[in-house]
């Protein structure tokens, strides 16, 4: 499948899965990459060097400074793919690709998509925009 | 999809203008990009929600653009910070801490921001024109902008607010167009009972239901005979954006925006309907403060998210006059400075102080470590407070109106009185 890459780049990691919109603030530990909003499915899972799929973000319009922390710190995952575009995490990247030469790619994709990669292992991300099996 | 840029746009982008500028424009142009955006349009003021101090990274982006010469070329005031530069000492925060957000604090200064240090800046600055283009940070500051002041701002994420202030523009796209602001659900709110209304906490409470069922969408509330304050408003738009996304709410016959269902729906049918009824509304309230029961003890009342108005001030001075709180548990109010100074000069703080009651200004529980560990039980009537200070602070919370919230700091536990709630 292939989606649209809002920040292009190469990743490859395990699926991290949920239909629930998430706020990185109050949602995303910076400092561990641990997902600590209790209201959210993925509560409790550490998200460092995974391919996070979550529908899109919500709440707060502090979510892009905490994964902005969390790229500086190595704590982010290695992948976010969302369903339809999600501003708040592509900003994040941009501005780690501004400041640190370190982005990482953001990728939307459609709900068809979105929802095979339910139960999904490892993938890999290009930088076209192609998701597929890392093996 | 390329985007259309003015000369000057150009020139930002080339580095005429200085290094910051030139980092802001490019960061803008490729959300522009982002947000397929045609083009840029101007803007007539920013609120910037990037002070607030989260890390190493939002340190090193703040100096990035201000030592890079950068200045705002419209308005701008400045969301909460992460310290109370005059009173952090007397809670928990640590020095070095203190020292990285007080940094961040004067970049956000040097670049010409003006020093407010709230997220209500509607309660003391000037306010946006009806219509008027702007770029606001702070989700509950930006559903009032767009909801209560007919303002028109898109979610603007940190990082981004401050970029379209120095450029003086932003994305032409979203809710600074007229097709993204029409109803999109519609609330049916006429089978809940009137008494209801009566309860300050129906207006967080209602906010944090249709956030979980609106996402992003814009609701459109009707049927229900409130006349909800500013205060009101501001609560239910802040618990909007705090359990779903939502940037702009019309309540059809109460919002400048709404004055009738079809001009708020657009002239068309909504997309989906939803029903409030007082089942759906305890449950959530029952979400809101799941952490802590009735008469279980409390460390803390926390009031003031967003930041306490002036009327609030009035409305619990008039409570609290007379009495005073149990002396096992901390009474905080937060608030921003120029409302602390005129709730002083209109008497009310007299009276809230003699209760007992402390006054941190210009943060908040969320945005600024100061609560000690032994603090590990809270009260409050705000819905964000409750929403997030569990996963936030680890501290167990407990949901309840203003007055709720007085009668357990009298108490030293909780108390609810539930007369409206009962079916």
């Amino acid at each position: 499948m292939k989606g649209r890459a809002l920040v292009p780049g190469r990743a490859t990691g395990r699926v991290l899965f949920a239909r629930e919109p998430l706020s990185f603030w109050g949602g995303y530990a910076a400092d561990t990459g641990e997902l600590i909003d209790r209201r959210h499915p993925l509560a409790g899972r550490n998200a460092v060097g995974t391919v996070l799929v979550i529908p899109s973000t919500r709440g707060s319009s502090t979510t892009t400074a905490v994964l902005l922390e969390a790229i500086r710190h190595g704590t982010a995952p290695a992948a976010i793919v969302t369903r339809g575009p999600d501003r708040f995490l592509a900003l994040a990247s941009i501005a780690a690709d501004e400041l640190y030469g370190r982005p990482i790619p953001i990728l939307a994709l459609e709900s068809a998509d979105f929802e095979r990669l339910a139960g999904a292992g490892e993938v890999r991300i290009d930088v076209d925009g192609t998701v597929s099996p890392a093996s | 999809m390329a985007i259309r840029l003015s000369s000057r746009d150009e020139a930002d982008l080339g580095g005429a203008n200085g290094p910051g500028v030139r980092f802001a424009m490019s960061i803008l142009a490729r959300m522009a990009d982002v947000s397929g955006a045609a083009t840029l349009l101007d803007i007539e003021g920013a609120h910037i929600d990037s002070s607030l101090y989260q890390g190493p990274a939002t340190l090193e982006f703040a100096e990035r653009l201000a030592m890079g010469g950068a200045r705002v070329r419209v308005p701008t005031t400045l969301n909460v910070s992460g310290v109370d530069v005059a009173g952090w000492r007397e809670w928990a925060v640590p020095d070095a801490w203190a020292e990285a957000a007080r940094r961040q604090m004067e970049a956000y200064e040097r670049m010409g921001c003006a020093p407010t240090w709230t997220c209500a800046p509607y309660q003391t600055e000037t306010r946006p024109r009806f219509g008027a283009h702007v770029a606001w940070g702070e989700s509950s500051a930006i559903v009032f902008a767009n909801s209560v002041l007919g303002a028109r701002t898109e979610r603007y994420p940190d990082l981004l607010d401050i970029c379209c202030a120095i450029i003086g523009r932003a994305p032409a796209t979203g809710l600074h167009l007229d097709e993204h602001r029409v109803g999109e659900l519609l609330v049916d709110l006429s089978a809940l009972p009137v008494r209801l209304t009566r309860d300050s906490s129906l207006y967080p409470v209602l906010g944090h239901w249709i956030g979980g069922v609106a996402g992003d969408s814009v609701p459109v509330l009707t049927g229900l005979d409130a006349r909800p304050t500013e205060d009101d408003l501001k609560a239910l738009g802040a618990a909007m954006a705090t359990s779903g996304s939502v940037a702009l709410f019309h309540w059809v016959g109460v919002t400048p925006e709404a004055p009738d269902l079809a001009t708020a729906l657009g002239g068309r049918d909504p997309a989906i309907r939803v029903r409030a009824t007082l089942d759906t509304l305890r449950a959530a309230r029952d979400d809101l403060g799941g952490g802590l029961s009735s008469d279980d003890r409390l460390d803390l009342v926390v009031l003031g998210s967003p930041h306490f108005s002036l009327t609030e001030f009035a409305v619990l001075a008039d409570r609290v006059r007379g009495r005073r709180k149990h002396p096992d548990v901390r009474l905080l109010i937060t608030t921003g400075h120029a409302v602390k100074l005129l709730a002083r000069e209109a008497g009310h703080l007299s009276a809230v102080e003699a209760f007992g009651a402390e006054i941190t200004v210009d943060t908040c529980i969320l945005t600024s470590p100061m609560l000690p560990p032994e603090v590990g039980r809270l009260m409050t009537n705000s819905a964000k407070y409750a929403y997030y200070a569990p996963g936030l602070l680890e501290r167990a919370v407990a949901f309840g109106s203003l007055d709720d919230c007085v009668e357990s700091a009298v108490a030293g536990r909780v108390v609810r009185d539930d007369t409206a709630w009962t079916p």
